[in-house]
């Protein structure tokens, strides 16, 4: 039985999850001087304790491979490495998910204030017009409710207040936005420019969410090239430096830190009255009475709680009547692919940190090509250059010079920069055999059961990274490297990113103008809860090869909006 | 870089971004007390015996010799992180004590010596046995792959230790108030390029 306890205040929103989404409608919310209550699974961020910005490798014993040179034996205890600002990871203790026999797929999750964006590429890209209507131009997936032209208010003000990086191209598949200047490119990037020109590949300054003029009170990048570490001065875009922390400057913002979400408890009438939550610090189950609920868990998580919510008579959950809710999951296609550049070798020396990342991108560039033998398309990430060298750095000069002495330490020293590599992200289409479901039979160590995935990629994905590997080879043989790697049998599964892997997960409570066929209206108002909205990459109708977090702070901006709106008028 | 010093370095980083000027000086300073405060103390080995550990001393200045510029990887301290690892690690320790002992017992067969007290040539002509996969077989398989943990983690250890990084010639991790690229970085890697 729930009981509510009668002096438990209501918050006029709950917001559960403090990722991109839930960062976005908490900052919006806040300014239009509503009270919202903040539901983390995670604990607090310090980033001046938590941030290990700036540190060099040998200001810990372990230099970064762990304790015991874990790394040596088996994956690195921390995901990403020993210095990223990464909470979290593909495994979290006491809270299992389950993959079905003959699937493979990793959920990576980070419960922390921030989530995933503390450490994430920073990449922020604009979705394109055509992107919203891919089964009217393929026949393949499903057309979005809403258009580009709905989005692009939405894009406008989330790129003016988070800040991102670019140049106005004219480039139909990369739309261009409000953006800071972009800083020069590196050598390799430069080289990369010259061979993707040779190709007619468009190369085009890096849309980052990174601010190189200062911001509202943000200093600009002081190019240090370690955003996946968190930045201290708060130069790049993270849902807790840039929206949280600041949203709860304005008194409005509770926060319910260590609070796994359970369950949302709803009345007769089907409107949500409460969020179950377990606090981890007691285990003890207790509840949050809303007026309204949004969801921002990410898609997954969000799935999972929608399906685990059936107090109110909703066998297959709460908000699913379309019974789409799970369904629909998709990541982005991933493949890479690098290279030894001996026109780099020996490259003078000098700092060429720059930005957490690439200075130069590639947009998908065959958009309208009919002779390609797989639908959609991808984008291409740049990487090379000068970076820290930590554990790990020279291996492939281990491995591929040995030897030793001054000859080993000379060759290092020439190699030392001279690789590049190119990643594919491109995009899955929905297929009935990739989903997230309740698994019967398991529970998370707070009694809550957990997702079982199921994961499969058809023919279009594995020949879309096929298309990558031959774009990247092209590129790389045109700079003059050499491919050592073979050719991976793509059709037999090979090559091709794990689901997941990529951390673009989204779709599994899909928007639509049909309650049949989707759990959210245009708005990402639930069909069937009208107090109950979703502001992660759930409601995402397909997954563009652009990746989708500066899409799901504008949708999550517009659903703030709308829903601010509505209670406003009374509507919820 | 102490932890007080990092701090400085991001306060200095704060205050200039802010005032729209960076202290490269600020920066430049904390750099240095890093490379002093690693001077400090003599290492006493945690896991190796002192022979033991006086043989990986040969080898890490062996596989990253001292030259002109910078000195040898057992100066950087590669020898400390390996035993520093080997004592949290019995699985990492027997790699290295199994290891050296084939080592000794090798040049024990050769030249009726272990392999710190062989002579010089003698110590070459047993690494060049063991340095290389194309000279793989039952005979040499253990010093080839005890060859190839030492040379990884000397050369981990070197290049992340302060010399190393000096010695390959990384110049970031610091703060700038403008990124630019020197034209003679352009130049000569677009005058080497075929594209």
């Amino acid at each position: 039985m729930f009981q509510i306890a009668p002096r438990s205040p209501v918050y006029d929103v709950v917001v559960i999850g403090s990722g991109a989404g839930g960062g976005t409608v908490t900052k919006v919310l806040a300014d239009l001087g509503i009270n919202v209550a903040l539901v983390e699974a995670g604990p607090m961020l310090d980033p001046q304790k938590d941030f290990k910005e700036h540190m060099w490798p040998y200001q810990v014993p372990h230099r970064g491979i762990g304790e015991g040179g874990a790394g040596y034996f088996g994956p690195s205890p921390w995901a990403f490495g020993y210095f990223t600002a990464t909470s979290g990871g593909w495994q979290l203790p006491g809270e299992p998910y389950t993959v079905a026999p003959g699937n493979k797929f990793e959920w990576f999750r980070s419960r922390v204030i921030g989530g995933r964006t503390n450490h994430f590429g920073r990449i922020a890209l604009r979705f394109a017009d055509y992107d919203f209507t891919p089964y009217s131009r393929d026949g393949l997936g499903t057309d979005w409710p809403i258009g580009y032209d709905d989005l692009a208010p939405y894009y406008d003000k989330a790129e003016s207040f988070i800040g991102v990086t670019g140049s106005k191209e004219g480039i139909r598949s990369a739309p261009d936005g409000i953006f800071q200047p972009c800083p020069p490119p590196r050598v390799h990037e430069l080289l990369v420019q010259r061979a993707a020109k040779r190709l007619n590949i468009p190369c085009i300054p890096s849309r980052l969410a990174v601010i190189t003029k200062p911001t509202n009170g943000r200093p600009p990048c002081h190019y240090c090239a370690q955003c996946g570490r968190g930045c201290l001065t708060a130069s790049n875009y993270s849902s807790s430096q840039v929206q949280i922390f600041p949203a709860m400057k304005t008194g409005r913002v509770k926060l319910f830190t260590n609070a796994m979400a359970r369950e949302l408890l709803t009345d007769g009438a089907g409107r949500v009255t409460a969020v179950a939550y377990v606090d981890k610090a007691t285990r003890t189950e207790k509840q949050i009475r809303c007026r309204t609920v949004v969801l921002a868990c990410g898609a997954c998580e969000s799935a999972r709680l929608l399906l685990n919510s059936k107090s109110g008579g909703n066998p297959n959950g709460l908000a699913n009547g379309s019974g789409q809710v799970g369904r629909n999951l998709t990541d982005s296609v991933g493949y890479s692919l690098g290279a030894h550049i001996p026109a780099l070798d020996g490259l003078p020396r000098h700092n060429a940190d720059g930005m957490g990342g690439m200075h130069l991108y590639i947009p998908w560039w065959l958009w309208d090509a009919k002779n390609k033998d797989f639908p959609r398309g991808y984008h291409v990430e740049i990487s090379g250059g000068f970076h820290m060298p930590g554990i790990g750095s020279f291996h492939t000069d281990c491995r591929e010079h040995e030897g030793y002495g001054k000859d080993l330490k000379d060759t290092i020293y020439k190699h030392f920069g001279a690789s590049v590599s190119f990643a594919g992200r491109g995009e899955q289409i929905p297929n009935e055999r990739t989903f997230c479901e309740i698994d019967p039979d398991v529970v998370d160590q707070y009694g809550i059961p957990v997702l079982r995935f199921h994961f499969q990629w058809t023919d279009d994905e594995l020949k879309q990274a096929q298309h990558m590997h031959e774009t990247f080879q092209a590129l790389l043989e045109t700079m003059g490297g050499t491919v050592m790697r073979p050719k991976p049998n793509f059709l037999a599964g090979e090559g091709i990113s794990m689901g997941g892997e990529i951390i673009h997960e989204l779709g599994t409570i899909r928007m639509g103008n049909d309650p049949a066929t989707s759990a959210l209206n245009r708005y990402c108002q639930a069909h069937e809860v009208k107090n109950l909205f979703v502001a992660d990459a759930a409601p995402f109708v397909s997954n563009p090869d652009k990746n989708p977090t500066l899409t799901i702070v504008a949708m999550a901006w517009r659903t703030a909006e709308y829903l601010a709106e509505e209670m406003r008028k009374g509507n919820v | 870089m102490s932890e007080t010093s990092r701090r400085e370095l991001l306060q200095a980083i704060a205050l200039s971004v802010t005032a729209g000027q960076l202290s490269l000086e600020a920066a430049q300073h904390v750099h240095g007390i890093a490379a002093q405060e690693k001077a400090a103390g003599v290492y006493k080995p945690k896991a190796l015996t002192p022979h033991e550990y006086k043989t990986l001393e040969k080898l890490a200045d062996v596989i990253i010799p001292a030259d002109d510029t910078s000195p040898g990887a057992a100066a950087a301290g590669a020898c400390e992180f390996i035993d520093l690892l080997a004592s949290q690690n019995p699985q990492l320790l027997a790699i290295y004590t199994g290891g050296i002992a084939w080592l000794d017992h090798s040049s024990q067969r050769l030249y009726s010596k272990d392999f710190v007290s062989a002579a010089p040539p003698q110590q070459t002509t047993l690494l060049d046995l063991i340095a290389y996969r194309k000279n793989e077989s039952p005979a040499l398989g253990p010093g080839i792959r005890f060859f190839e943990w030492a040379r990884r983690m000397v050369v981990d250890a070197y290049y992340t230790s302060p010399a190393g990084i000096k010695a390959i010639g990384y110049l970031g991790n610091t703060a700038v108030a403008k990124f630019e690229v020197p034209q003679e970085a352009i130049d000569y890697a677009l005058r080497r390029s075929p594209a």
